[in-house]
């Protein structure tokens, strides 16, 4: 067969579709969530629920049977698909963490009261997981955007999900409006380097950069400074955070978890892979900025999220924060940041997942958002109180949870690469931040209420979420190496792949 | 020296399980939940009991042999992180006090009623912080549980305590954690400053943080001088050194009794010996030239705490103060930098310890039954507390140094320590520190005694006082463990000293002494 006057070369197409063919099997079984929707009765669609939880858990599997050949040193690691994706190790691990998200968001999903249950949107999750694996594997700029857009698209819908709501309509609307706007500036950055390179594949990028030394010149400063403003958006760092609480406070509490971690982590899988690998050359320029942008964030995040009263938007104002100690382990470029970051987006994932599915069974019970009406929780469900409690704790960073651990490596990355002032103002900040979560497990372990003998009643499936998160969260902190190492050995492969 | 049989894991772990077993329990089997944490504690003293006869004291002296029931096993093995406890002379009479308190706090908790089974369990896992801390050798692993034991305390002095318990709590918290996250920072850096040759690192390892290593590891002079003091004050927060006190008195007063035994028994003794073992046995140069100056702030809590102590009210503020005066004598212990003055340190942290265990069961006591602390509201409570009162009165000696008792044997050394001063060096304040941390002892002796007198032996008013029902066995048990331990150590002080002697001496030699 002829295509475009060359010969089609059947082995490398087979092995540019293999390494895609995670997001094949998610594109199949979002079409066949969509497709049963039409032959299930109301009563029944909740069905799709398990279906496409299986369904991701099924492609999880494919993603781990991949992960495989890539432990060893000689791991194929070259670009596919017309050098548009490229798999290594580091796609893997963020491939898993956004499977993992999606499959506890349809699980935790199932229960939630004001969502009506349909294939729509268990279908749009599973597109915004495939736009996110994309956003990871993506080897070329152009393939970067589409897959970015593809992602942010799914997820407005699914902010916007609960029509009857006008707060989830207004976060629907919100979240569009600062991604589209954010989003043609990140277009502009990458037609910037476009411009300056001739070249829209990383690697190619990176040999031209390279020619500039690591000072960079002026223009490809302007570029990368609008670059980061797109992935800010999508990672939530202050001053590009302003969207967050409002969306988080009026999306569906599902999603709210969902956004919360796995597009952050898509944020980051594109941040780590952009900066560390195709600005690498012109490091001098974007280390500051990044190390700057991480401080603001964190401190900002921290302070604000003090005063709120409504859970989500603590938890909004939280998630800020935790960008900014995963930006640490960015600025802290090397190895030691890359395995960090890893690490500590496995750990947040896990964490922030329960702590919204403890969010949404209080909702359910109590009909509230409101932090201080959660009083007296822990003589209603122990186990429940327990959930958030280790939730908490875990984000709060206290041993023996995985949280512990997951700052610590952010902070020894910093010190390693001698930003001792940015580990120290990440120590501080983690103190500030465990005020506030100090506070929520007062609330629930002291505070008094009415009606608390009331044992609250928990759906099995968020009842599953939270057993699921708590034994990740406990499992990480305490057998912390085999997923260290995976992250370190990723590491390895992401600096000196290319 | 590693062992065959895990004891220091036991000691460590066996609280711990036994939390977790409680909160499985059904919540109103309330006498099977404390007798199971009395075994569970019981299980520890035993074992640490059985280890403190058992080391090897006469292998101190010899570095391969120094820690002895060594257990390690790899936890990070890139980032040399592992598993690594073992017992010397400086921590094993450390881990003998956490299992005489823990013990007796259960004991004196008997008639918790809020939720029992959280109570004990929260509990158990402070007690099982409290013991990692002291058994670890790795440094990570030390602050591993340093950081784990505060939140437990966190939640029972928030839950239930008494006196702006929420404000103690958060207050206590937050003042540990700076300290020891700026202590984290100091640890970080002499991890990447250390000498990998000097170490012996295989080179699949990034560095190391265990402490027999580290001790090797030649941390630059520079790296010392900087990271020194944020590391000995950061710990230091724990055991109290003025300016950094202020969430001491108010968070033992906010304690129900049996967490304030162990907050003020056993928790301000971790700050010391992390402040020891991180700042001391891994910077001793800098510790060489920067301890003499650090004696200048504890002098203050000396003094002042006493001072302070003088005035207060409330029968707990009292106690609580001379806490705060008490630990400020082991500090000055280390600051001498001599074999004196630290054997003097170490038997303080044991003696004060166990002294402040009792005096605040004997104030739990009093408050259980007049339902106020106020000193000069009470009175003639000898009268119908007549063990706490002889126990109170044995502890106020034990605090103002009498001899025959523990706490002189541990302030006589401290002050001759002190005269001292370090050794090879002479800083011409050292005498005058000795004399004017004397007058705290005047001090003590003197808020001691109004106290005494007030409360026990003031008049009793028959209408004021009802439902006085007198202290049960379990009460008197933990009185009298208490009283034993400091009365056997004043008169034979030996059985205690040679250990400690034995831990202290190759510290001495480190330091140049």
């Amino acid at each position: 067969m002829r295509y475009g006057g060359k010969s089609v070369d059947y082995t490398e197409l087979n092995r540019g579709l293999l390494a895609v063919l995670p997001e094949i099997l998610l594109l199949v079984l979002g079409f066949i969530v969509i497709g049963s929707d039409l032959f299930l009765g109301e009563a029944r669609k909740r069905a799709l629920g398990w279906l496409s939880m299986i369904g991701l858990i099924g492609a999880l599997v494919v993603v781990g049977v991949q992960t495989a050949p890539l432990l060893g040193a000689d791991a194929d690691v070259r670009p596919a698909l017309g050098n548009m994706v490229r798999v290594d190790l580091t796609v893997q691990l963020f491939r898993i963490m956004f499977g993992v998200a999606a499959a506890l968001t349809c699980l935790i999903s199932m229960d939630f009261k004001p969502l009506k249950q349909s294939g729509e949107f268990y279908g749009l999750v599973i597109f915004a997981t495939l736009g996110m694996n994309m956003m990871a594997a993506a080897n070329n700029i152009i393939m970067l955007y589409v897959a970015l857009e593809t992602t942010s698209i799914t997820l407005y819908l699914l902010a916007g999900y609960l029509r009857e709501s006008p707060r989830s309509s207004e976060a629907g609307m919100k979240y569009f409006l600062f991604g589209a706007f954010t989003s043609t500036i990140l277009l502009y950055g990458l037609s910037l380097i476009y411009g300056f390179t001739g070249q829209t594949e990383y690697g190619a990028v990176v040999k031209a950069l390279g020619a500039l030394g690591p000072a960079g010149t002026p223009p490809t400063f302007v570029a990368l400074v609008l670059v980061l403003v797109g992935f800010g958006f999508k990672v939530a760092a202050v001053p590009f955070h302003m969207w967050t609480p409002d969306v988080y406070e009026g999306a569906p509490t599902p999603i709210t978890a969902f956004v919360s971690v796995a597009s952050k982590a898509a944020g980051f899988a594109v941040l780590v892979r952009v900066f560390l690998l195709m600005f690498a050359p012109i490091q001098n320029q974007w280390v500051g900025l990044v190390a700057g942008l991480s401080l603001l964030t964190m401190t900002l995040g921290n302070v604000l999220a003090i005063p709120q009263r409504n859970l989500k938007r603590m938890l909004a104002y939280s998630s800020i924060a935790q960008a900014g100690y995963v930006l640490i382990g960015v600025a802290a470029v090397g190895e030691l940041g890359v395995a960090a970051v890893l690490f500590y987006l496995a750990v947040y994932v896990l964490t922030n997942v329960a702590a919204f599915a403890v969010v949404e069974v209080v909702t359910n019970v109590m009909g509230t958002e409101n932090l201080y009406e959660m009083a007296g929780l822990s003589r209603r469900s122990f186990g429940l109180a327990l959930g958030m409690m280790l939730a908490m704790l875990s984000l709060g960073g206290v041993p023996p949870l995985a949280g512990f651990f997951a700052k610590f490596y952010i902070f020894q990355a910093a010190i390693s690469n001698g930003l001792v002032w940015l580990a120290v103002a990440g120590v501080l900040n983690s103190i500030v931040a465990l005020y506030y979560y100090l506070v929520v497990i007062r609330v629930i372990f002291v505070d008094p209420s009415k009606g608390e003998e009331t044992p609250a009643a928990i759906p099995f499936t968020l009842r599953a979420g939270l057993v699921l998160c708590s034994v990740g969260i406990l499992f990480l902190g305490v057998f912390v190496t085999p997923w260290y190492n995976l992250a370190t050995r990723a590491a390895q492969t992401l600096i000196n792949g290319l | 020296m590693y062992s065959t049989f895990p004891f220091l894991s036991i000691i460590t772990f066996a609280p711990a399980v036994t939390a977790v077993i409680l909160l499985l329990l059904p919540r109103d089997k309330t006498t099977l939940i404390k007798v199971l944490a009395l075994i569970a504690t019981g299980i520890s003293l035993a074992l640490a009991i059985v280890v403190f006869f058992a080391y090897d004291q006469s292998k101190a002296l010899d570095p391969a042999t120094q820690y002895q029931f060594q257990e390690r096993v790899w936890w990070v093995y890139s980032l040399g992180i592992s598993y690594h406890v073992g017992a010397s002379g400086i921590n094993l009479p450390m881990i003998l006090l956490t299992g005489i308190v823990a013990f007796g706090g259960v004991m004196i908790s008997w008639g918790i009623t809020d939720r029992t089974r959280e109570f004990f369990a929260f509990f158990l896992l402070l007690v099982a912080g409290v013991f990692g801390v002291f058994v670890s050798l790795d440094l990570f692993l030390l602050f591993f549980f340093y950081e784990f034991s505060i939140f437990p305390m966190y939640i029972l002095i928030a839950t239930w305590g008494s006196t702006r318990k929420e404000y103690a709590a958060m207050k206590l918290t937050l003042y540990i954690l700076v300290g020891s996250i700026v202590a984290l920072v100091g640890l970080l850096a002499v991890y990447f400053s250390a000498n990998r040759q000097a170490m012996g690192l295989p080179p699949d390892q990034i560095g190391t943080f265990d402490l027999l290593s580290l001790m090797k590891g030649d941390i630059p002079i520079e790296v010392q001088r900087v990271w020194f003091l944020p590391v000995f004050l950061g710990f230091g927060v724990l055991a109290g050194i003025w300016p950094f006190h202020s969430w001491s008195p108010d968070g033992h007063v906010a304690a129900p009794t049996a967490v304030s035994m162990i907050h003020a028994g056993v928790l301000m003794k971790l700050g010391a010996y992390a402040a020891l073992t991180v700042g001391v046995m891994v910077m001793p140069q800098a510790a060489r030239e920067q301890l003499p100056f650090v004696i200048l702030l504890v002098l203050v809590n000396v003094v002042y705490g006493a001072s302070i102590a003088m005035t207060q009210r409330d029968f707990k503020y009292v106690i609580g103060f001379s806490s705060v005066s008490h630990m400020g004598l082991v500090t000055m212990g280390f600051a001498t930098l001599n074999q004196v003055g630290l054997n003097g340190a170490v038997m303080q942290m044991f003696s004060h310890g166990v002294m402040t265990a009792l005096f605040f069961t004997v104030v739990g006591l009093v408050y259980d039954r007049a339902h106020t602390r106020d000193i000069p509201s009470l009175g003639g409570m000898a009268k119908v507390l007549p063990a706490a009162a002889i126990a109170f009165v044995i502890g106020g000696l034990v605090s103002m140094g009498m001899p025959g008792l523990s706490g002189f044997v541990a302030e006589l050394q401290i002050f001759l320590g002190v005269w001292q001063g370090p050794a090879g060096a002479s800083y011409a304040w050292y005498p005058w520190i000795a004399l004017i941390s004397a007058t705290g002892i005047v001090i003590t002796a003197a808020y001691v005694l109004r106290v005494t007198w007030k409360v026990f032996f003031g008049e009793y008013d028959e209408h004021k006082w009802h439902e006085m029902r007198p202290a049960n066995i379990l009460d008197k048990t933990a009185l009298t463990m208490f009283c034993a331990a400091m009365i056997v150590l004043g008169l034979y002080p030996p059985l205690m000293m040679n250990m400690i002697q034995a831990g202290t001496a190759p510290l001495v030699r480190l330091l140049g002494g």
